[in-house]
C-alpha cells in the first residue's frame, strides 16, 4: 500500500497540534497572572478527585451490562482491586492483582471468542 | 539521583499500560501500511494513546483535515481539564514548562495528582523525571509495536486494564487524604448520570464541565454561608473595641 506523504504529515500535524491546544488551555488562561484567581486555585484542589473518578468510569464505558459478560470480567477485577488495595494499600500489588484476574478471566470463564 | 529513583518508582505502575497500548498503536499502524517512523512521530509529537488510535482508522478512512481536528478535539478535550491544578507547580519549572504542558496525559496527571513527595527529593526535578521517562517508554512502545508487533509470541491482551486498577489506586489514595470527599462523589455521580444518559461515547466531556459548575456552586455557598457568621464576628469585636475605648 502506498501512503501519500503530504496527506499523512498533514494529518498529524493537525492531530498534534489540536492536542497541544487542548492541553495548554489552562495555562493560556491563566499561566501569565502573577496570582490565581481564587476560583481557579479551588478547583486545583477539588477536581482532581473528581477527575480521576470520572476517568475511571471512561476507562470502563465500553463494558455492556445487559448481555453477557455483563461487564463481570471488568467489574470483578475493579472489586479485586478495591479490596486488595484496602487491606494492602500497596499500588503495585493492586494492579497486578486486579490485571491478572482480568486477564484470567477473560481467558477462562469469560472468554470472548474473537 | 534521589530524585530519579523516587521518579522511577512513581512512573512504574504506567510502564505497563503504556507499553500494550503504544505497542497495540504501532501493530496498527504497521498493518495499516504506515512504517515505524510514522509511529515514532505520532509517539513524539501526538502522545495521546486513544487518540493515536483514533488517527489509525482516520487515516485509512481519508478523512479531512476538517474532520480529524474536530475528532481530536472531541477525543482530547478532557485534557482542558487537567492543567487547572498544575498552574502554579509548571510554571516555576523554567525552561521544562512548555514540555510539562504539552505532556499531560491522562496517566501522567494521575500520578502527579497523587504524589507524596518524601523531603529530600527535588519536587520540579521529579516531576520533569516522571514526565520524560513515561515519554520516552511511551515513544519507545509506538515505535517497538510497528517494528516487532507482529512477532509477539504472547497474547497481551487485557493488559491495558492496569491503566484502570492504577487509575482506581489514585482515586482510594485520595479519599484516603483528603478530609472532604464531596468533589469525588461529584465526579462520580456526574459521571454515572451522564453515562446513562447519553452512553459510552459521548458522556465524559458533559460530566468533567458539571462537576467543574457544580464544585463552584458549592465554593460560592460556603462563602455565602461563611459571610453571616463573618459579620456577627465583625460587629461583636466593633462592639468589644468601643466598650474598651468608653472604658478608657
Amino acid at each position: 500500500m502506498s501512503i501519500n506523504w503530504i496527506d499523512t504529515v498533514e494529518a498529524l500535524t493537525v492531530v498534534a497540534l489540536v492536542t497541544i491546544f487542548t492541553r495548554s488551555l489552562p495555562f493560556l488562561f491563566f499561566g501569565g497572572k502573577k496570582e490565581l484567581p481564587d476560583t481557579v486555585r479551588y478547583l486545583g484542589t477539588v477536581l482532581p478527585a473528581a477527575i480521576m473518578i470520572i476517568l475511571v468510569v471512561f476507562c470502563l464505558r465500553n463494558i455492556c451490562l445487559v448481555a453477557y459478560p455483563f461487564g463481570l470480567p471488568e467489574l470483578l477485577s475493579v472489586a479485586t482491586v478495591i479490596l486488595v488495595h484496602r487491606i494492602k494499600k500497596n499500588v503495585f500489588l493492586s494492579i497486578i492483582a486486579g490485571t491478572g484476574l482480568y486477564m484470567v478471566l477473560t481467558r477462562t470463564l469469560f472468554m470472548i471468542a474473537s | 539521583m534521589k530524585s530519579f529513583i523516587f521518579a522511577f518508582k512513581q512512573a512504574i505502575p504506567v510502564f505497563f499500560p503504556y507499553l500494550f497500548i503504544g505497542i497495540a498503536f504501532g501493530v496498527l499502524m504497521d498493518e495499516a501500511g504506515y512504517s515505524a517512523g510514522w509511529s515514532f512521530l505520532s509517539g513524539v509529537f501526538i502522545y495521546a494513546g486513544s487518540m493515536q488510535i483514533v488517527l489509525v482508522s482516520l487515516l485509512t478512512a481519508g478523512a479531512s483535515l476538517g474532520t480529524i481536528a474536530l475528532m481530536t478535539f472531541f477525543v482530547n478535550a478532557r485534557h482542558i481539564f487537567y492543567g487547572i491544578a498544575f498552574i502554579d507547580q509548571f510554571r516555576k519549572m523554567g525552561r521544562r514548562y512548555p514540555y510539562m504542558v504539552l505532556t499531560l496525559t491522562d496517566e501522567v496527571y494521575s500520578i502527579l495528582c497523587s504524589i507524596d513527595y518524601p523531603d529530600d527529593v527535588d519536587i520540579r526535578k521529579t516531576d520533569f523525571f516522571i514526565t520524560l521517562m513515561l515519554h520516552l517508554v511511551w515513544i519507545l512502545s509506538c515505535v517497538a509495536g510497528a517494528l516487532f508487533g507482529q512477532l509477539l509470541p504472547y497474547d497481551l491482551a487485557g493488559i491495558e486494564f492496569s491503566a484502570t486498577a492504577f487509575f482506581i489506586t489514585v482515586c482510594m489514595n485520595q479519599w484516603e487524604a483528603m478530609d472532604f470527599h464531596l468533589p469525588a462523589i461529584t465526579g462520580l455521580t456526574c459521571a454515572l448520570v451522564f453515562y446513562f444518559i447519553l452512553g459510552a461515547s459521548q458522556f465524559i466531556l458533559p460530566a468533567l464541565t458539571v462537576s467543574v459548575l457544580v464544585l463552584m456552586m458549592m465554593k460560592s455557598r460556603s462563602n455565602n454561608q461563611k459571610k453571616p457568621d463573618m459579620i456577627k464576628l465583625e460587629t461583636t469585636l466593633t462592639r468589644q473595641v468601643e466598650e474598651i475605648s468608653h472604658e478608657y
